[in-house]
């Protein structure tokens, strides 16, 4: 396996964990206080709804240039990459509050609970939850499987990641029956942000006409230059006002 | 609120997310390597404006009142 064959098989196995980890605290959540057939039925239509999107955007990326694709699909990853890596910062330095999957079930459980009686038969609540849940963190892991996929001609292995990662989430979840609250999901956002936004960096460069020396091998340096640059913003922040940090997490969303 | 401004919104949020001077500023950054890589090496310019947009974009979020 290829250096950046390696790089795209470790990205899209974090974010993928990370997303499945995200959607098993909400589906476990409606199951368990409401109706697992009708939450089973919701995450079956998201599935099936996902499956369809990567079925429709999977060729028509694959048919484009490839510098078009890698400027277009660099563009994406960084934008999207520097999402995640701002978070992390924010996040890792105390200035926004950190993912905490236990609070998520307990807020999802309390909604579940007060969202009325549950009847005999189909339950709207839990196949829209459910669905909503699934589909929604789903899309991120289809962006990044295309995307990475697609840039290394090698969709196969974006989606072998993605799988692994899914099955062990489930796997565990089935075995604990509980949020994975002890997954270091706040660290695996951080690596997510550093190699989404080092690959946007050698992909989007390179799309633009720009030649990086040593071409791929680059990449060995290009990530631990973007984590150094990260974690040196993380010890930065630190230093300033730790007080303020309570206002940031009012104005700022908890997901993602 | 209809169901293409809904849809309109979720792709804004989904795509540019919390800060939307970093699309800007990937974008102005990606235009300005392919200006550069006809006449000189121009890798290193994608590199210095995401480090100058992550770095704006923390201590702006930091600093907010």
């Amino acid at each position: 396996m290829s250096g950046p064959q390696l790089g795209l098989a470790v990205s899209v196995f974090l974010a993928c964990a990370v997303e499945a980890v995200e959607a098993l605290t909400i589906v476990l959540a409606v199951g368990v206080t409401r109706s697992w057939r009708s939450t089973f039925t919701g995450v079956g239509g998201a599935v099936v709804a996902l499956a369809v999107l990567t079925a429709a955007l999977g060729p028509a990326l694959t048919s484009l240039p490839i510098n078009t694709l890698r400027v277009v699909v660099g563009g994406l990853l960084l934008v999207f990459g520097l999402q995640w890596l701002r978070k992390a910062i924010l996040r890792a330095s105390g200035f926004k509050k950190l993912h905490d999957e236990d609070q998520i079930y307990s807020d999802e459980l309390t909604a579940a609970q007060s969202a009325g009686a549950v009847g005999p038969g189909f339950d709207p609540y839990s196949f829209t939850v459910s669905f909503k849940g699934v589909f929604l963190e789903g899309l991120e892991v289809i962006f990044i499987v295309l995307t990475f996929g697609a840039n290394q001609h090698d969709i196969g292995l974006a989606a072998i990641a993605a799988a692994v990662a899914v099955v062990l989430v489930l796997v565990a979840g089935a075995a604990v029956h509980a949020p994975l609250a002890r997954v270091p999901e706040n660290t695996m956002k951080f690596g997510v942000g550093v190699m989404l936004t080092s690959f946007g960096l050698f992909w989007g460069a390179e799309g633009a006409g720009a030649h990086w020396p040593g071409n791929d091998v680059i990449l060995t340096g290009l990530i631990p230059a973007t984590l150094g640059f990260a974690l040196g913003l993380v010890a930065l922040l630190k230093r300033r006002a730790p007080g303020g940090a309570s206002e940031i997490r009012e104005t700022e969303a908890v997901s993602a | 609120m209809n169901r293409i401004e809904a849809f309109a919104r979720f792709i804004w949020d989904f795509v540019v997310g919390d800060d939307w001077r970093i699309a800007v500023g990937v974008v102005l950054g990606l235009a300005v390597t392919a200006l550069l890589a006809g006449s000189m090496a121009a890798w290193w310019v994608l590199p210095l404006v995401v480090a100058g947009l992550l770095a704006f974009s923390v201590f702006r979020a930091a600093d907010r009142p």
